[in-house]
């Protein structure tokens, strides 16, 4: 299985992907991806627009079951778990796996509540000073705790971009997730927010697996270790992401990298 | 009829103008050897400004004429009496002028007042006089207009831009007649609403409890206490349509958009939505046979069931179940709109924080939808508290202030209907009562129609 040079190899699996092909309707998006994704890691999918790698992070969490006409066929794991199987509560996996969206999307509710929304779910407080000391440790982790501790009770809808977005990572810290799926998270902030997301990346770093989806190729060299090339819905190459960025293997990868297309 | 040829006449002359106009045009253009750009306009617009100039004065003065015309005429057919001849305005002239003009179109063989046979010439003459006019002056200023916009036409003269100009006015008229209807509405409303204030006070009216609007016209009459106490019937306008109803639409409507947009196969949605809207096209008569036929009597046998021996086969129940079901599409299909508004993101937020797709519903998408499902309700309130038939078929006309969902109510608009059928005076209480209700309904419709816009208004710029 190894010689497929594509799979990472330094670290532990997190979550694994063999032969994974994504068809909407008649059309093949993701076509035979294989890949490891480590807990340790940041790992950045790249590639120009439509090359299917927002698609292959949503069949992490199953988010494709919400499309229509979407069908996903492999084996994809999360610690050896399939999460395809028919056993396995997709309910469950997404508290496994959460996931932070290109656009912003804090629900009309207030701050306090919207980062309580996953922990009510899944019933994680018992109380009403549990939740406050989740609610707080969220936003702490996602470092929004200054900015909001004296409005929690405002519409998470009010924030700026940028906080909004930083509210949503929190919202999917709060149920303590083991991975964190971000596709384009910065690509609707402007630099300053851009920055901010970040520094919070390279913060969660180590205690969740991190994959971010991201068309801006600096991005990736700054926030990543790892970084898979994807292009016309094959992973291309996938490698640390100073191998990627200074010695790319595939001309595809490093046509790509040097601005030829894309 | 005179008038009727006129029209067709100014009809056909207007088509002439048109004609000669675009006769003009055509000519310009070959004139100018068919270069383009040459003449400003293309001949069809040289031709509709012309038309539009000699139409719209001619048109105007034969309307005009229709409207006060007549009212001219009896007043010059009044005034050819003698002082002591002439009756009294009112009911005595309109009966003799009525019979005047039976005798002139002869649909009455003969005249009760010996005061009518000499009127029917005077009325034939100034009736045949006032149509010649009428109609000379539609023609002459037809001829002006025409020939005026005829004068002006130039390779130059831009005809496209000016007919540009006339459709806007055409559209903005066309536009503000439904406005002055409704004004028009309002006002006699309020004039007949007055009168019958007049004989019964507001007070009264508005928090009597006592609803028995006949009057006695004898003093030993029995049975015709005329309170006109209408809080029984605003109980059983709300206790109906706003409760009742609301129970059933509510829920029901709800719950089928909420299922049309979130869960069903996009095959079934195609066919589900149409058929639910197609409920809203009842006739609502229909709906009342339904009411009457076959849910009252069911209600009845339940109520009897219950142990109430004495149970109507008019009741609240029947009608305000059958009007739920009849407003269902009103609620669904506003809440269709807004659950469909709320943006993607939202809801798939929501998943992928692992919510069940009921719990998002329940937790995200219905409150950020809630404001368009209270307007798409409050339209719905406003609908039902105006419906009549579906009432008067099966929920009776038993004034009872009563919140018994089996016994008999009435309502506001099925009052109305009540009060004006058959023979009626409009001088009595009883006949002009019916204007206050509806001036009353008038304002809750309006009132909750405004409320209910505002509120879908402030939701849908919360998501642009």
């Amino acid at each position: 299985m190894n010689q497929n040079p594509a799979i990472g190899h330094n670290t532990v699996p997190k979550m694994t992907a063999r032969d994974v092909n994504v068809f909407y309707g008649q059309k093949q998006a993701i076509k035979n991806v294989s890949i490891d994704v480590s807990a340790e890691h940041v790992t950045a999918f790249i590639g120009p627009s439509g090359c299917g790698k927002s698609t292959f992070l949503r069949c992490l969490n199953r988010m494709n079951d919400t499309v229509d006409g979407a069908r996903v066929e492999g084996r994809i794991e999360l610690d050896g778990q399939d999460v395809y199987a028919s056993g396995m509560d997709v309910v469950q996996l997404r508290a496994r796996v959460g996931m932070v969206f290109q656009k912003p999307n804090p629900f009309p509710k207030s701050i306090y509540e919207n980062v309580a929304y996953g922990p009510r779910l899944h019933g994680l407080a018992r109380s009403k000073t549990d939740m406050d000391e989740i609610v707080e440790s969220a936003l702490k982790r996602a470092g929004l705790w200054d900015e909001a501790k004296d409005r929690l009770n405002e519409s998470g809808t009010a924030m700026s971009g940028g906080q909004q977005q930083r509210l949503c990572i929190a919202r999917a810290i709060a149920v303590d997730p083991e991975v964190i799926l971000m596709d384009e998270p910065c690509s609707a902030l402007d630099p300053i927010a851009t920055a901010r997301i970040e520094e919070l990346i390279d913060e969660l770093r180590g205690r969740y697996a991190i994959v971010i989806v991201t068309h801006n190729m600096q991005q990736a060299a700054r926030v990543s270790q790892k970084t898979a090339f994807f292009h016309l819905g094959t992973l291309v190459e996938y490698d640390d992401t100073s191998a990627i960025f200074t010695n790319p293997k595939a001309t595809r990868t490093k046509d790509y990298i040097t601005g030829r297309y894309g | 009829m005179r008038l009727l040829i006129a029209f067709a006449l100014v009809l056909g002359l207007a088509g002439l103008a048109y004609l000669a106009g675009r006769a003009r045009g055509n000519r310009m253009v070959t004139v100018a050897g068919g270069r383009m750009g040459a003449v400003h306009s293309r001949p069809v617009y040289h031709g509709a400004y012309v038309a539009v100039l000699a139409l719209a004065p001619a048109l105007l003065v034969l309307a005009g004429w229709g409207i006060v015309g007549e009212g001219l005429i009896e007043g010059q057919v009044l005034g050819s009496l003698s002082a002591a001849e002439r009756p009294a305005p009112g009911n005595d002239s309109e009966a003799l002028l009525n019979e005047v003009r039976g005798l002139v179109n002869g649909d009455l063989p003969q005249a009760f007042n010996p005061l009518a046979p000499r009127l029917a010439p005077v009325y034939a003459a100034a009736r045949s006089n006032g149509d010649l006019l009428a109609s000379a002056l539609a023609v002459a200023l037809l001829a002006m207009g025409g020939l005026w916009g005829w004068s002006r036409l130039r390779p130059d003269f831009r005809a496209r831009n000016r007919v540009e100009t006339q459709v806007r006015a055409l559209l903005l008229v066309s536009s503000v007649v439904a406005i002055l209807t409704t004004f028009g509405i309002v006002l006699s409303l309020i004039f007949e609403s007055i009168r019958f204030f007049q004989l019964v006070s507001p007070v009264e009216f508005l928090t009597g409890l006592q609803w028995s609007p006949q009057t006695a016209i004898r003093a030993d009459q029995v049975g015709s206490t005329g309170a006109f106490g209408a809080v029984p019937l605003f109980w059983g306008t709300i206790f109906i349509g706003a409760i009742i109803a609301m129970a059933v639409a509510i829920p029901l409507g709800l719950m089928s958009a909420i299922y049309l947009t979130q869960y069903a196969d996009p095959r079934v949605r195609k066919w589900l939505k149409p058929i639910l809207e197609l409920l809203a096209g009842v006739p609502t008569v229909v709906y009342g046979f339904f009411a009457a036929l076959t849910i009252a009597p069911l209600v009845r046998s339940f109520a009897v069931a219950l142990g109430m021996t004495n149970a109507s086969s008019d009741s609240a129940l029947a009608a305000g179940l059958v009007m739920g079901v009849m407003i269902i599409p009103f609620v669904s299909s506003m809440a269709d709109d807004s659950l469909a508004a709320v943006p993607r993101a939202m809801r798939d937020g929501s998943l992928a924080m692992g919510a069940t797709p009921s719990e998002t519903v329940k937790k995200v998408l219905v409150p950020a939808a809630l404001p368009g499902i209270m307007g798409g309700v409050l339209l719905a309130v406003s609908r039902a508290i105006g419906e009549t038939m579906i009432v008067v078929m099966a929920a009776g006309l038993a004034a009872n202030l009563t919140a018994n969902p089996f016994s008999s109510v009435t309502t506001v608009t099925t009052q109305i209907v009540a009060l004006l059928t058959g023979d009626q005076e409009f001088d009595s209480a009883k006949t002009l009562s019916a204007f206050a209700l509806g001036l009353v309904l008038f304002v809750m419709t309006l009132v909750l129609n405004i409320y209910a816009l505002a509120v879908v208004k402030r939701y849908r710029e919360a998501y642009e």
